[in-house]
């Protein structure tokens, strides 16, 4: 049975196992999310937007679909996955299920908590009412197919004038239970006006078992609220993930969404920007290092919609071996958004000699007083560079490191979290096989 | 300490160095001098170890030891040092950063340990006071919108810093006005031992007022066509290079 009749009969049997309440609208939500999953099927290389990203691969194993009961893992041995250094808020699963153990939530002045509480207790029902699902791309099957199986994942409702003491940690674990699992959690971030919240987001395999990860995240962002997201993408070989992150931002908030992509078999990042009011600010960041036959795709889409908004774009990617990359980066400009200011940028290394990456910029501009640029490049090694650091007795290796380190440090910088600005740091160290000889 | 014997070198099948012979001594300053396309930044290039180069006959021996096959960093752990022409701007890592990992590795390649970051940040204070330097370029990235003064004042504070027996200073007087030249100068001066040398390379007599060279070397075409004390460097100011071609 292919995976998709296999997820058509599981979601029959969901609904005959009475998992689900049948009669409430969320579940009209769910059968249209599947009915039109059936429709459009996975994507293929044909789809415009899956062009130079193939899913066979990822899509050939026989994924167990839904979550068995919590498998125990002890903190000391999934520490090193959390930014510990510092006080946070933690939502963690294992293999999708809550872990109340590893995690710390609250319903002190907000809610950090469970979509699956959100989904049973009435009292959050009005916002599940009003956010979920809204902004989430109906026509993306893979983000219909996570609506239609939403069980699980972070539910974080931040009133008005709120600003978090602690960022908000999410950290999804695989445990390797199952032989081969399909895992889709469904966070939703609601951020009231003038409030401001910070989130680090990770999926973490703790075996060489096949895990196939769709997680998809709806943030709102209301007038002049402030949101960071961070995710940490450093799973293991035999992990692949589509991560699908919908934000749309009211007048005046600013919005940044931040990935680092050093891990895994295939990772696909959709991350779409709406606007809903003027003076918005949204920051959109990436950096992959590849190496192997790593693939990473990243697909961005930021639409102005009201004028007086600006929006900044950054990713780099280092790419060796037989790695490739690929980066889209739409911007819409609508005509009523007059005096945007949109920049884009994509700067590309290849050291492998077999590794490639699909760079395709997509300004569609219908304003007429806006300011918007892009830029991309590919390169290889700067070789000046590498003979003036030689020059000066750092050993090729390390002068290579050190490039690199120096290439993607643009994007580092943009991390407002210092503990977690180290560990990003750290992790481009251990990826590009150095001690850099200095403290960072 | 540095023997160059019958140099060819070039890129592709370009021959630019014709035969260069050239004996430097511990202690002495060399003056390397010549016009445009005698060959002298490939002589630089080629003794430092740059891979642009190919270098199809004879030898360049560092204290009594062909380093032709050794790679720029293994030269520059034997003590070999070039001030570039065209220093490089590396945005992302500071000066401070960048020297601190050129020292350690130098130490790790001699079998020493790494300096301990209280002797490291006093070597940085000392040797930036030498060259009169802003503390400010020292956090800022590596040569990243600095003049080119500053970026000269640059490479020879990681001259101070890494303290070489050889040192090539490959047209440090370009791009420096005269106050900047003394200081550079002077920096270079206060280095200068009875155990280490300093070629000069120099398309002006200007810079030799300063560092005042043992040796006057003429280049033209890839060889050296004159040698002689630091007044030839005077005459060829005054009659300029076409007598001696």
């Amino acid at each position: 049975m292919s995976l998709k009749d296999n997820l058509i009969s599981s979601f029959m049997v969901m609904e005959n196992r009475g998992k689900v309440d049948l009669d409430s609208g969320f579940h009209q939500m769910r059968s249209e999310a599947i009915n039109a999953f059936e429709k459009q099927g996975f994507p293929t290389k044909k789809d415009e937007e899956w062009k130079y990203t193939s899913l066979n691969s990822v899509l050939k194993h026989d994924y167990s679909i839904f979550p068995k009961s919590e498998a125990a893992v002890e903190f000391k041995e999934v520490k090193k996955y959390f930014v510990h250094e510092i006080e946070t808020y933690k939502i963690v699963f294992i293999d999708g299920v809550y872990s109340s153990f590893l995690s710390e939530t609250t319903h002190d002045g907000y809610d950090i908590c469970l979509m699956s509480a959100a989904l049973k207790k009435p009292k959050y029902k009005m916002v599940l009412d009003n956010y979920f699902n809204t902004i989430a791309d109906k026509e993306n099957s893979i983000t219909n197919l996570n609506t239609a199986f939403t069980m699980e994942g972070a539910y974080i409702n931040i009133g008005k004038n709120k600003v978090l003491p602690k960022p908000i940690q999410i950290v999804n674990f695989y445990t390797g239970s199952e032989k081969d699992i399909l895992l889709q959690p469904r966070n939703l971030v609601v951020v009231g006006e003038n409030s401001h919240v910070q989130i680090i987001e990770r999926h973490q395999s703790l075996s060489d078992n096949v895990v196939l990860t769709n997680a998809v995240t709806e943030i709102f962002a209301n007038k002049r609220a402030i949101v960071d997201h961070y995710k940490i993408q450093n799973d293991n070989d035999n992990a692949s993930m589509i991560d699908s992150t919908y934000v749309q931002q009211k007048a005046n908030s600013i919005v940044s969404v931040n990935t680092y992509s050093f891990g895994g078999k295939l990772t696909r990042n959709n991350v779409e920007f709406f606007h809903e009011g003027e003076h918005i600010e949204s920051h959109i960041n990436g950096i992959s290092i590849l190496d192997k036959k790593q693939h990473v795709d990243n697909h961005t889409l930021i639409h102005h919609k009201f004028p007086n908004c600006e929006s900044f774009e950054l990713y780099k990617g280092i790419f060796d071996a037989s790695s490739t990359g690929v980066f889209n980066g739409k911007v819409i400009v609508d005509q009523e958004a007059q005096k945007t200011n949109a920049f884009q940028q994509n700067n590309n290394i290849l050291i492998g000699d077999k590794a490639t990456i699909n760079a395709k910029p997509q300004l569609e501009i219908f304003a007429d007083d806006v300011k918007c640029s892009h830029g991309c490049t590919i390169g290889q090694l700067d070789e000046s560079a590498m003979f003036y650091m030689q020059s000066r007795g750092i050993p090729e290796k390390e002068a290579k490191a050190l490039l690199l380190y120096a290439f993607g440090n643009e994007v580092v910088e943009k991390i407002k979290i210092p503990e977690l600005k180290t560990r990003i740091t750290k992790l481009i160290a251990n990826k590009l096989g150095v001690k850099l000889g200095f403290e960072i | 300490m540095l023997k160059i014997e019958n140099l060819h070198a070039g890129v592709e099948d370009k021959g630019i160095l014709k035969g260069i012979n050239l004996e430097v001594k511990a202690g002495e300053v060399h003056a390397i001098m010549g016009p445009n396309g005698s060959g002298k930044s490939t002589l630089s290039s080629v003794i430092s170890g740059n891979e642009a180069f190919e270098v199809t006959d004879g030898d360049v021996i560092l204290e009594d030891e062909s380093v032709l096959e050794l790679s720029p960093d293994e030269r520059a752990h034997k003590g070999v040092f070039m001030s570039f022409q065209y220093p490089i701007e590396i945005p992302g890592v500071s000066t401070t950063n960048f020297i601190k990992t050129a020292i350690n590795e130098k130490r790790k390649a001699n079998g020493e340990e790494e300096l301990p970051a209280k002797d490291m940040l006093k070597l940085i204070r000392e040797k930036s006071a030498l060259l009169e330097m802003d503390r400010k370029f020292l956090s800022r990235s590596l040569n990243e919108g600095f003049s080119g003064g500053e970026k000269k004042r640059n490479e020879i504070f990681q001259m101070a810093m890494l303290e070489p027996k050889l040192a090539i200073l490959d047209e440090t007087d370009s791009g420096l006005d005269i106050d900047a030249l003394k200081i550079v100068a002077n920096g270079v001066n206060k280095l200068r031992t009875k155990e280490n040398a300093v070629i000069v390379i120099t398309h002006y007599q200007r810079l030799l007022d300063y560092i005042v060279p043992d040796f006057v070397h003429v280049l033209h075409d890839g060889k050296i066509v004159k040698s002689g004390g630091k007044e030839l460097a005077l005459e060829l100011e005054a009659k300029g290079y076409d007598w001696i071609k």
